[in-house]
């Protein structure tokens, strides 16, 4: 198994997979679906970081069904890890690609989505890289959702650069993520690695952590528009997550690429351009 | 790699973390053969009034919409085209709320077209004492309804079959075994309940709901320990004549020292009769002759036999004294109407008891209705009970089903059980105690209850919560 993956890394000359960040994963690879073990705060963030692309899209479609939410819409799960979160999407209608470089989650993944025939169908699994995709997927995915991965990525630009590729023009990217403050280094690694065991103690690089505002300039600059930037808070006695105002520790963003729907193209005014900013603005160029 | 995955299975075996979350001592299903059983998101296990409600209310949810629900039902598919003109001797007191949840699926309609009796009041007083309590809302408003059981079923069975297409009725069809799942993480083996029928038929679940009642299957196979207790009582029911028509608006109930006896309006010349005394003399009852029992009901409700001067000089100096500080607080007595005779057939008597589940939920299993909690039905709650643990139990597996959980998920199904625990307990609780205090002649307890009635009514707050 290992040599495998040695494999594939060294093929990859330039990639946004850091080796250190998959060794730290593989041995965690059967933990996954253990709802009060090692991933318990990945199983409850599902409670917000679900109703938050549910509801996102919900908003900006008008033709769905409250049975069938995501019905037709196309996913890409960056960093699925076990499913996780491919699971739930996939339950709610989606068709989802989940992809992470290791293969033993892809692996542990595949087994947990067999049992269940549905799921089985509406989601396909894959052990790659985000570029390796990016050839044989240009424009093809309606959503991306990159949850608590852009912390473990070797090199960030040009991972958003790949989710621009993928991503059809108009199509959603979310991200969750943590913040570079102090109060994330105090709250993120010391007290949730070192002191509570809320993450397994190495998970997280403080150095590799990302401000939203350098995240936000990067995506503006391959094409992307933030809509939402939203804090958010793990309250380790309960074990749930909440929303909160400040983005110091977690936080998530929801951007759309720019395109032919209409959302902010940087190149000059679109008849539909006029019609989203109803209040006057029409005629001048952005 | 398999290697390590039995000796993961093994350790899941062996060392439980966390006992409540698996049911069981079952051993793993891993055979093809299982696997290849059919899949539902729900099973219903008992397709009486909770269960068939649970299933109709989850078919008509909106989140449900492409889901697939079972409802396992050990009888025949009964016929309700027409009501006979008869009435069934087994009723329901329907609360307001009841009334509602049956309302939002489409089901209250049907009761309504087919036949109810509403109660504007409802008198409790007691036999040792001149001491009562009167129930009324002060808007009008029906207290509540009496409903026959069939009718209700009649409902339930049309509510279902509009939502055929989702919700999968077995009629005929008994679970003779249970095979609980392993803890999701360690699996190789199927993490759904495997259910096998009498037939020979297996399904697969993803959620089990118990609505089998107090002698749940459900509930024994997933050893959930039970705490119950028989009471050295039956209730004896019957369809009453009353011998004048009147605008039989009123639920009565009397307080004999051998059990409440209780009339529940079924219609202006008809009343349901609910009598809870000991076996020997429910045996008596359903034994004698037709006028005897009419007799019987009859000093029941009006002799004071019971009363001793020393209680009444108490209850009485205790009413001048309410009446003093709270004039209002002393209540007209109604008297209830007398029986002429009573309906050939409707004379049937069941044993009474008194349980409660200590878990209302695991792993990929819910416990509903009766299965859950059974009360004595002096307190006319039993089904209540049942409607409100639908209601939210429905709306945390609504919620649950929109956020694209597992709906087996004990997450969720933890925060059911609190909430229903919560609200059953005490009313459970209170019931027992009510059951118990107003069984006795004692002097010192009959006083105790009297003075206590008499405040509890002078008292709108604690007569509201009720």
């Amino acid at each position: 198994l290992f040599r495998l993956t040695a494999r594939r890394l060294f093929s990859t000359s330039h990639s946004s997979v850091d080796p250190a960040e998959m060794k730290k994963f593989q041995l965690l690879a059967q933990k996954w679906w253990d709802e009060e073990g090692e991933y318990s705060a990945l199983h409850s963030m599902n409670d917000i970081r679900v109703p938050f692309i549910r509801d996102t899209l919900l908003n900006m479609s008008s033709n769905y069904h409250l049975g069938n939410p995501l019905s037709g819409v196309k996913i890409l799960d960056v960093g699925c890890g076990g499913g996780l979160l491919s699971e739930p999407l996939g339950r709610l209608g989606a068709s989802v690609t989940g992809i992470d470089p290791l293969e033993d989650n892809i692996r542990t993944a595949d087994q947990h989505k067999s049992f269940d025939p549905v799921l089985a169908k509406r989601i396909q699994y894959k052990s790659s890289s985000l570029e390796e995709i990016v050839e044989e997927s240009m424009e093809t995915f309606d959503v991306i959702v990159a949850s608590e991965v852009v912390e473990h990525v070797a090199d960030l630009e040009m991972f958003i650069k790949c989710c621009s590729q993928v991503l059809k023009p108009g199509g959603s990217l979310f991200i969750t993520t943590i913040n570079k403050t102090q109060l994330s280094y105090i709250l993120g690694i010391v007290v949730a690695e070192k002191l509570m065991g809320i993450v397994p103690d190495g998970t997280h690089e403080w150095e590799k952590f990302v401000p939203p505002e350098k995240l936000e300039h990067l995506l503006k600059s391959y094409g992307f528009s933030v809509k939402t930037v939203n804090g958010m808070l793990y309250n380790p006695l309960s074990g749930s997550w909440s929303w909160m105002e400040s983005t110091s520790i977690n936080y998530a963003l929801h951007a759309v690429k720019s395109g032919a729907r209409g959302q902010s193209s940087p190149t000059g005014v679109l008849p539909e351009m006029e019609s989203e900013q109803p209040s006057g603005t029409a005629g001048t160029s952005m | 790699t398999s290697a390590i995955m039995a000796a993961v299975c093994c350790r899941g075996l062996l060392a439980p973390l966390g006992g409540r979350l698996w049911a069981g001592p079952r051993a793993p299903l891993c055979s093809v053969a299982a696997t290849a059983a059919p899949l539902y998101d729900v099973v219903v296990s008992g397709g009486g009034m909770v269960g068939s409600a649970m299933a109709a209310v989850l078919g008509h949810d909106i989140h449900f919409h492409d889901k697939k629900i079972a409802l396992l039902e050990a009888g025949p598919r009964k016929q309700y085209d027409s009501m006979p003109d008869s009435y069934s001797n087994r009723v329901s007191s329907i609360s307001p709320g009841s009334a509602t949840l049956l309302g939002s699926f489409g089901a209250w309609d049907h009761v309504c077209s087919l036949r109810l009796k509403p109660f504007r009041r409802m008198q409790v007083w007691d036999a040792c004492s001149e001491a009562m309590i009167i129930f009324e809302k002060d808007d009008l408003d029906d207290m509540g309804y009496i409903v026959e059981n069939d009718v209700i079923m009649s409902a339930l069975t049309k509510q279902l079959d509009v939502v055929a297409d989702r919700v999968e009725v077995f009629y005929g069809s008994r679970a003779v075994g249970y095979t609980w799942p392993l803890p999701s993480h360690s699996c190789v083996t199927s993490p759904w309940v495997q259910i096998e029928l009498a037939d020979g038929r297996r399904l697969q679940t993803k959620l089990l709901i118990g609505a089998d009642g107090h002698n749940s299957v459900v509930r024994k196979e997933a050893e959930i320990k039970n705490i119950e207790h028989r009471y050295d009582q039956s209730a004896v029911v019957a369809t009453l004549h009353l011998s004048e028509a009147t605008d039989n608006n009123v639920a009565w109930q009397r307080f004999l020292p051998t059990g409440p006896i209780a009339l529940l309006p079924l219609s202006d010349t008809a009343s349901s009769l609910v009598w809870s005394t000991s076996h020997e003399h429910a045996s008596e009852l359903l034994a004698m002759d037709e006028e005897s029992f009419v007799d019987s009901i009859n000093s029941a409700f009006w002799s004071n036999v019971n009363h001793s001067d020393f209680i009444d000089t108490a209850g009485a100096m205790f009413r001048s004294a309410v009446s003093l500080l709270k004039p209002s607080g002393t209540a007209v007595r109604q008297l209830p109407p007398s029986i002429a005779k009573v309906d050939p057939e409707s004379r049937a008597m069941f044993p009474l008891g008194m349980g409660h589940a200590t878990e209302y939920v695991q792993h990929r299993v819910a416990l509903i209705g009766d299965a859950a909690h059974r009360v004595h039905p002096l307190a006319g709650q039993g089904v209540n009970l049942g409607f409100g643990d639908i209601a939210c139990l429905a709306h945390h597996l609504s919620a649950a089903a929109f956020n694209g959980s597992d709906l087996g998920s004990l997450k969720h199904l933890l925060k059911f059980e609190t909430e229903r625990q919560r609200h059953n307990v005490s009313l459970i609780a209170a019931t027992d105690v009510l059951k118990r205090l107003y069984s006795t002649r004692l002097t010192p307890l009959v006083l105790l209850r009297t003075w206590g009635l008499q405040a509890t009514n002078a008292l709108p707050p604690v007569k509201v919560r009720i």
